[in-house]
This record gives C-alpha cells, sequence and structure tokens, in this order.
C-alpha cells in the first residue's frame, strides 16, 4: 500500500483543499440555513413579544391562546405565560429535528453537508456542557404531555359559548382544533417518546407489556416519519392561533360562528 | 481499440443487431470528466478528459473508459458495479456518491468532477486509505450471548425486524466521509463514525446479545460529538435511517443511563449502581 497511516493519525491531513467547495455546486447550499435562521429568528421574536410585550393573557370569547394555557396565575405579577411557555419552548429548543436545524443554521456546523466549515476551531459538539443539556429532552416531553392535555380541554372549551352555555362552532373553535392536532402529532412523533415507547427494549415477543409496547413504538415511527414537517406546520399554526385571537381581542372583526 | 469499437464487435459476434443510429447505445454526446490526480505529499491537479457519452453511462463508466483508452495510469477502486460492494465511493461534483450508482445524465449540465473522498488519506488519484474504519470496527466488542446460551435459537420476527435495516450496511464509508466531525475536525481519534454507530445499534438492539456498549460508544466512541445533522443519512447509498434508527436511540439509551433521575432514584432505591454494571438482559 502507498501510504500506511498510524493508527488515529488518518484526518489529519485532508488532502483536497479546504473550505466550501461552492464551485462544484450548482444549488446554492446556504438557502436553507438562511431560511431557517429567518423563520426560527421570527418565531422567537414574535412568542417574546406576545408573551410579554401583548398587553396581558390573549383570550377571547371561549379561545385562549395556546401560548398561555394552562392560564396559571391571571392575575399575578408576571405574565401567566412565563409559567407555562418554557416547557414547549425548551422542548422544542432540545428537539432532536431542531438541534439538527440550528446547529446547521445557526452555529454552521456544518453549513450544508460536504462543503467544509467556515471556521476551524475547537469542536465540542454534544459531548460537553453547555450543550450535552439537550439530553434532558425527555423531561420537556413529560412537561409537554402535560400542557398537551390543557390544551386539548382548551379545545374542548372552544366549542361552548361562554354566556349562555350553548353549543357554538366558530372559525376559531377549527383554528384551535387544528392547531392541538398538529402540536399532538409533532408531540406524538418525538424521538424521546419513540424510545420511551418501546425503542429501548430489545425484545418484544416476551416480557410484560412488550407487544403493547411494540404497536405504541410503531405508532409513534409512523409520526416520527414526518417529525420535521410537523414541527414546522405546528409553529405556523400555533402563531396563526395566536395571532387569530389577538385580532378578536382588538375588536378587528367577530369570529363567525353558529350558537346551538 | 476503444471500448465502443470492442463493443461493436462483441454485438457483432454474437450477431446482435442494433436498430439504425442507436448503435452501442451511443449518444453522440461528449462527457466533460475532470479527475482529480496525485499522489501523497504531490499537488493534486484536476485533469480533463473528452468521454463519449453512452445511454445510461454511469461516472464509473467513464472512468472506465478514460482507464482503457485515454490513461491508463489512472487509479480507482471498484469491484460490483452494483452498488453492492462499497468499493467506488467517490465525491461526484461535490457530493459523496458512489460512482457506479450515479448516472451521468441525471447530473446538472456542465463538467463532470470527480474526486477522491475528501476525509480519507490518498493513495493514489480517486483511491484512499480507508484502513481507520477497520480498526475502529475492531474497537467494538462482538456479538455476545450469555455464557451457556450459544444457540441455536429460535427468535420471533418481531424481535429482530428493525435489525435488517443495519445490516444492509455495504461499508461503503461515504457516511464516515461526509460526517463533518470526520472531515473538517478530524476527530477519527476519538469519534467512530455513523457507519459503526448503526454497528452497536444492531447489536445493542439484538435480542440475544447481553453486552452493553453504549458507555463506551459515549466515552472511547464519541457519541457526543454527532450533533444529529444528518448528513451520513442523507448520503447512505443503502438508505440506512442512520441518525433517525441508530444514533438517536444510542443517545437516548446514554440518556436512560446518564440523564434520568426518575431511573436514577429508581436505581437508587433498588441499591444498584448508578449506571448499571455493563451487562443487560436479554431473553
Ligand atoms: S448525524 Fe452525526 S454522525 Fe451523522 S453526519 Fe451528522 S454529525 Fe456525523
Ligand atoms: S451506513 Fe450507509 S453510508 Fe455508511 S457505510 Fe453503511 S452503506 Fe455506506
Ligand atoms: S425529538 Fe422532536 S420533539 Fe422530541
Ligand atoms: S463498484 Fe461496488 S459499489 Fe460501486
Amino acid at each position: 500500500m502507498a501510504t500506511q497511516t498510524a493508527p488515529g493519525a488518518l484526518i489529519t491531513e485532508p488532502h483536497a483543499g479546504v473550505g466550501l467547495q461552492g464551485r462544484l455546486r450548482t444549488a446554492p447550499w446556504w438557502l436553507l440555513p438562511l431560511t431557517v435562521v429567518s423563520v426560527l429568528g421570527a418565531f422567537t421574536v414574535y412568542a417574546i413579544w406576545t408573551a410579554f410585550f401583548s398587553g396581558g393573557v390573549n383570550q377571547a370569547g371561549p379561545y385562549l391562546s395556546p401560548f398561555y394555557s394552562p392560564l396559571i396565575w391571571a392575575t399575578g405579577p408576571i405574565t401567566p405565560a412565563l409559567w407555562v411557555l418554557w416547557s414547549p419552548l425548551l422542548f422544542r429548543a432540545t428537539c432532536y429535528y431542531y438541534r439538527k436545524a440550528y446547529y446547521r443554521s445557526f452555529f454552521w456546523d456544518p453549513p450544508a453537508c460536504a462543503v467544509g466549515e467556515l471556521r476551524y476551531r475547537e469542536y465540542r459538539g454534544e459531548a460537553h456542557f453547555p450543550l450535552f443539556l439537550n439530553n434532558l429532552h425527555r423531561f420537556f416531553l413529560y412537561a409537554v404531555l402535560v400542557v398537551t392535555g390543557f390544551l386539548w380541554y382548551d379545545v374542548f372549551l372552544a366549542f361552548w359559548d361562554p354566556k349562555t352555555g350553548h353549543v357554538q362552532l366558530g372559525l376559531g373553535t377549527f383554528i384551535m382544533l387544528g392547531n392541538v392536532t398538529l402540536l399532538s402529532l409533532y408531540t406524538f412523533g418525538c424521538h424521546s417518546l419513540r424510545h420511551l415507547s418501546g425503542g429501548g427494549l430489545d425484545c418484544y415477543s416476551q416480557g410484560r407489556f412488550g407487544m403493547a409496547r411494540f404497536r405504541a413504538w410503531s405508532a409513534v415511527t409512523v409520526l416520527n416519519l414526518r417529525h420535521a414537517m410537523w414541527a414546522w406546520l405546528s409553529m405556523f399554526s400555533v402563531v396563526l392561533t395566536d395571532i387569530y385571537i389577538h385580532m378578536l381581542r382588538a375588536g378587528w372583526f367577530i369570529d363567525p360562528h353558529v350558537v346551538f | 481499440m476503444t471500448t465502443v469499437e470492442r463493443v461493436r464487435e462483441e454485438a457483432a459476434h454474437i450477431g446482435a443487431q442494433p436498430a439504425a443510429g442507436q448503435e452501442s447505445g451511443l449518444t453522440g454526446d461528449t462527457v466533460d470528466l475532470r479527475v482529480l490526480k496525485g499522489v501523497p505529499g504531490g499537488a493534486p491537479e484536476e485533469v480533463a478528459y473528452q468521454v463519449p457519452m453512452v445511454t445510461g453511462m454511469v461516472v464509473l463508466d467513464a472512468v472506465h473508459y478514460v482507464q482503457h483508452n485515454l490513461d491508463t495510469d489512472l487509479a480507482c477502486r471498484w469491484n460490483c458495479k452494483a452498488a453492492k460492494c462499497g468499493s467506488c465511493s467517490a465525491e461526484v461534483n461535490g457530493h459523496p456518491v458512489l460512482m457506479c450508482k450515479t448516472r451521468i445524465d441525471e447530473l446538472p449540465a456542465g463538467p463532470v468532477v470527480v474526486h477522491p473522498l475528501k476525509t480519507f488519506p490518498l493513495i493514489k488519484d480517486l483511491v484512499t486509505d480507508v484502513s481507520r474504519n477497520y480498526e475502529i470496527n475492531r474497537e467494538i466488542p462482538q456479538f455476545t450471548p450469555a455464557p451457556g446460551d450459544e444457540g441455536p435459537w429460535r427468535i420471533q420476527q418481531v424481535d429482530i425486524d428493525r435489525l435488517y435495516e443495519y445490516r444492509r450496511c455495504i461499508e461503503c464509508f461515504l457516511c464516515q466521509d461526509v460526517c463533518h466531525i470526520m472531515r473538517s475536525h478530524h476527530y477519527a481519534d476519538r469519534f467512530y463514525g455513523p457507519r459503526f454507530f448503526v454497528r452497536v445499534a444492531s447489536l445493542e438492539m439484538h435480542p440475544k446479545d447481553v453486552l452493553n456498549r453504549v458507555d463506551q460508544t459515549r466515552t472511547d466512541g464519541g457519541l457526543g460529538y454527532c450533533n444529529i445533522t444528518k448528513c451520513c443519512t442523507e448520503v447512505c447509498p443503502e438508505h440506512i435511517h442512520i441518525t433517525d434508527n441508530a444514533i438517536i436511540p444510542l443517545k437516548e439509551r446514554n440518556a436512560d443511563r446518564h440523564w434520568d433521575p426518575v431511573r436514577f432514584v429508581g436505581r437508587f432505591l433498588r441499591g444498584e449502581r448508578p449506571a448499571g454494571d455493563g451487562t443487560q438482559q436479554g431473553h
């Protein structure tokens, strides 16, 4: 063999040039990172605005914004969003899909596949503080499962006219229902849930609940295959639901609805 | 004799009659093939070749044409030409691919630029030294059933189904090549890489294996360096969901052992050691 490298000596000398190989590519590799940065940045700014600077609880008629649910200590000195919002936000921040998205787009590690890095510095990845804290994802999952229960309860409430106590169907009801459906499709496709439901087992056919857990794992896997899509769709739907309720609250128009 | 002439002669020999205008599949176009040629220590240079285009031609065909007709000195590695041996890995237009699976008519118009795998030390032209991968492989403890339970076994299909995916790996090392931790950060001395996370996952999920390699994969294998950015999954010619089905499950198994206070309390109450004893229960 022409070159024999000592163990571990591999890859200390890249042989075919370094840096971005933009010359060899036709598609602009930076397009996706730029889009992700813009959308995630806009979402963060929006979440801060609606939670802290939008003038109190975002609630209109039977509709409660998902940013404020469950409503805890609504009359307290601090925005009630604060008691809840940390869990979905940290759930997303530690989600395996969003991690991929922001490592690529914000950290440029890597900006795209096989294009090289922009900076060469010591790489720590998720092996050290602080990013190894992403391993805590499953705890935010537990919290978010509870919050998701409240969100479904909010949808139930959205079917009732608060003044008359009659059943009502409004545009807002359907928006809330669509939103919580998308949020659930996202949450129940979580990689940690996939592991906890059955992925962590080595043997399904033996042992207690083995086959039940196999079926649970298979169901989570179906959603997990489209996890990125549900992540984006549910993020948009949360914002749209919040905007819709803001508009109702501001009195821009009246929710089209029928009362039975 | 050129390849085209040889094909014609063979066709005549077996009595094949190509339809008019379709002789030997020649399309009349020419492929502008550029191959990075070089040896260790020298300055690699891109050499341009004009290759007659044939219907259904793959990049490996073009490289073979060059070897046979234009530049017998050009080095490349291949075996099966059927995307099954994993030998012909290279970077075509900047994308890590199998040359035998990359059709030229599916590439964008313009020159076809072929470089060797960037991550591995060069031997010559398109041939690189991938031996570090075999060293990593030897570091992973092999399949180990419980003592006295060496088989043969009858295993339920449901318990073995998900392992088939990992067994599809053809060891082309495209995933190792594209992974930024190998490619840009040069961590091959402390990072097993995606191909070997696939192997560890296949062993860990085997119902009859009793070893636990999760801690070793984190410490020696650098599992934590992987930031799940999925380039490995994108290039895998066997379409193995490397990140979703091997790496993330391993990260979750690691979280079970070190990041789960609920389990930590459970272990504490049962008087077990914090992170298990390196074995796990097989059935
Ligand atoms: S997902 Fe992990 S192993 Fe795969 S290419 Fe990215 S960093 Fe490397
Ligand atoms: S996992 Fe896929 S890309 Fe990696 S070596 Fe195996 S077949 Fe090749
Ligand atoms: S991995 Fe995305 S929500 Fe858990
Ligand atoms: S030659 Fe075997 S995979 Fe390409």
